[in-house]
């Protein structure tokens, strides 16, 4: 799927959106799934599953420890439970359930968070989730999933449907960039490289993906070759990429709409101190919670962009 | 094991399960026996009489399931499981022990034949009204009984369970509140008062039922009376003695979490003869 055509940026669906039909999809074909809600299902859009299966989904009110703890039971008992919510509340109101109804146990739970990173937009710091690689990726047995559009969204609910373990997929609200074309291949556990390059590797996840593009794009045209990866897969990390890129291009630059402290860049950082040392930078939140603002606004005014990529990018090359 | 539903019967295994647990908290030198001898009519009932269950097939389909939700009060549950033979007697004593199956909290991972890995209080309702949904779904027959502490249903996460159990009227599940009045740190009035706990239940849309946790036979009919409420969950609120059969045990708040000297072994072992 690599390719060295400009990236053509053009929206798709939200990956709430694909996620909510999606899911009606994955339902259809397997009567075991069933739908855990805390009062969110018109943003977090398991309301299309609600109206095509009113049995199968359990509202728990505003309450997710319980909503959590009851997606557990339900998938002790042979049920594939998805459990959704905003990412900043699932995964901290009910992070003590996560941890001991699910992860400790190892229980087939499938956790979705919606409304992740700043690009939510007017709804401010309290709605965002800027922890949640960190939080969902503590958990040992944990998938973390991160896809950047519709079409990756759509593969990352049917493989986590199919997939017997607890899985977190992290999703947004506002329209994304379209990265795919309809049916492309997924390998979860193994980034996709949209783009060859030799000089350096942009690690990208998540609406940052096509910022990555964008920035290679830039770079191409000063003489840079830029590889892109896509990390669909926040956890397990795939570290044979990494080192790859750390052998072949040298020096890496990551992106993602989290916490830089603690994201995937954290990851990738210990990957590369483990198999290939390398310099690395890294483009996303530094150690604040945001504000409130327009989705694109918020992105321009915390430097998640192409241009921000590309001055990392320069700043790594000049350490290799 | 040999189900029964004489009383006579129910109480002499209620003293073996009594005598095992005084044992293993006294060879682990650490536990909570105080907690685990307040509930031993209830599982030893819920065990040899009321559930559906085979230790020779511990993952049948339709089994009743049992959720010790205050999982520190293992030892009766790992008592009554051994005398039901689902795992070794004879090993009972090696509780706490690095590479136990008899771990300080309920962990699946050791005892597959367990429902749920416990001992973080406030998780157990939600599982239990969890796997209650599923059975309604699949139209399953099955029933699920969770016990929980007394103490333990200070954790805001029951009161959220409670709320959705009534909601969706999960009527194939019933809670047990082990209600013995003491907490880690004393009496639970002292700590955060629960009462009126029968009316807080209620108006949360349960159906309550309130009986002596010891008087095997009152167990036995709030057992079958929760069978035949339909429509609404049931609890129990059972009310028992802290160290129940050890008199110096015994409403005891001291006894929660510490284990009895090798001569209180002993003097507790004669008073349970």
């Amino acid at each position: 799927m690599a390719t060295t055509a400009p990236y053509e940026l053009k929206y798709g669906a939200a990956t709430r959106e694909a996620f909510g039909r999606a899911l009606v999809e994955a339902a259809k074909a397997n009567p075991d799934i069933v739908v855990c809600d805390a009062d969110l299902s018109k943003s977090t859009m398991v309301h299309y599953f609600a109206q095509e299966f009113p049995d199968r989904f359990f509202s728990c009110g505003i309450a997710e420890a319980n909503m959590v703890a009851l997606g557990a039971g339900l998938a002790m008992a042979g049920k594939i439970p998805f459990v959704a919510s905003f990412s900043a509340f699932v995964l901290t109101k009910g992070f003590e359930q996560l941890r001991t109804t699910v992860a400790y146990p190892g229980v087939n739970v499938k956790v979705i968070g919606t409304h992740s990173g700043i690009s939510i937009g007017e709804d401010g710091p309290s709605q965002m989730s800027i922890e949640d690689f960190a939080l969902a990726g503590a958990l040992p047995g944990f998938w973390v999933l991160s896809p950047a559009d519709e079409v990756a969204m759509k593969a990352a609910v049917a493989w986590a449907a199919a997939h017997q373990g607890p899985v977190f997929i992290r999703a947004g609200r506002p329209k994304a960039p379209a990265i795919y074309e309809p049916g492309a291949a997924f390998e979860f556990g193994r980034a996709n490289e949209l783009r060859p390059g030799s000089d350096v590797t942009l690690c990208g996840t998540g609406l940052l993906v096509a910022e990555c593009l964008l920035a290679a794009d830039l770079l191409a045209a000063e003489g840079v070759s830029a590889r892109v990866l896509d990390f669909h897969t926040i956890k397990p990390l795939d570290e044979e990429a990494i080192a790859k890129a750390a052998r072949e291009t040298g020096a890496l630059v990551v992106a993602e709409e989290h916490l830089v402290d603690s994201g995937l860049g954290a990851r990738v950082a210990q990957a590369l101190a483990r198999t290939t040392p390398a310099p690395v930078e890294f483009v996303g939140v530094e150690n604040r919670y945001a504000e409130s603002g327009t989705p694109d606004g918020l992105l321009d005014h915390y430097g998640l962009r192409a241009p921000q990529v590309a001055a990392a990018t320069r700043k790594v090359l000049s350490r290799k | 094991m040999q189900k029964t539903s004489s009383p006579e019967a129910l109480a002499l295994i209620a003293r073996q399960i009594r005598r095992h647990i005084v044992e293993m908290t006294g060879a682990a030198k650490s536990g909570h026996p105080g907690g685990s001898l307040s509930a031993v009519e209830l599982v030893t009932v819920l065990y040899w009489d009321v559930m559906k269950h085979d230790p020779a097939n511990p993952k049948m389909a339709d089994r009743d399931r049992f959720i010790l939700s205050k999982g520190h009060a293992a030892p009766v549950l790992y008592a009554a499981m051994a005398e039901c033979g689902y795992t070794p007697v004879e090993s009972l004593k090696t509780l706490r022990q690095l590479g136990s199956i008899y771990q300080g909290h309920p962990d699946i991972r050791f005892i597959p034949a367990l429902e749920a890995s416990t001992g973080s209080l406030g998780q157990g309702l939600s599982l239990a009204l969890g796997m209650g949904a599923a059975a309604r779904l699949n139209g399953e027959s099955w029933r699920t009984y969770v016990m929980l502490g007394d103490g333990e249903i200070q954790e805001g996460q029951i009161w959220e369970a409670a709320m959705f159990g009534a909601f969706h009227k999960v009527d194939n599940v019933v809670a047990i509140v082990d209600y013995n009045k003491i907490q880690l740190d004393g009496f639970i009035k002292d700590i955060l008062e629960l009462e009126p706990l029968a009316d807080k239940w209620r108006a949360f849309g349960w159906h309550v039922i309130e009986l002596d946790g010891h008087d095997i036979p009152a167990v036995q009919a709030a057992f079958a009376e929760a069978a035949a409420t339909k429509g609404k969950p049931t609890v129990l609120l059972a009310h028992t003695v802290k160290g129940k059969g050890v008199s110096f045990m015994e409403n005891n708040p001291k006894f929660h979490g510490v284990p009895p000297t090798p001569e209180q072994v002993e003097l507790a072992l004669k008073e349970l003869a």
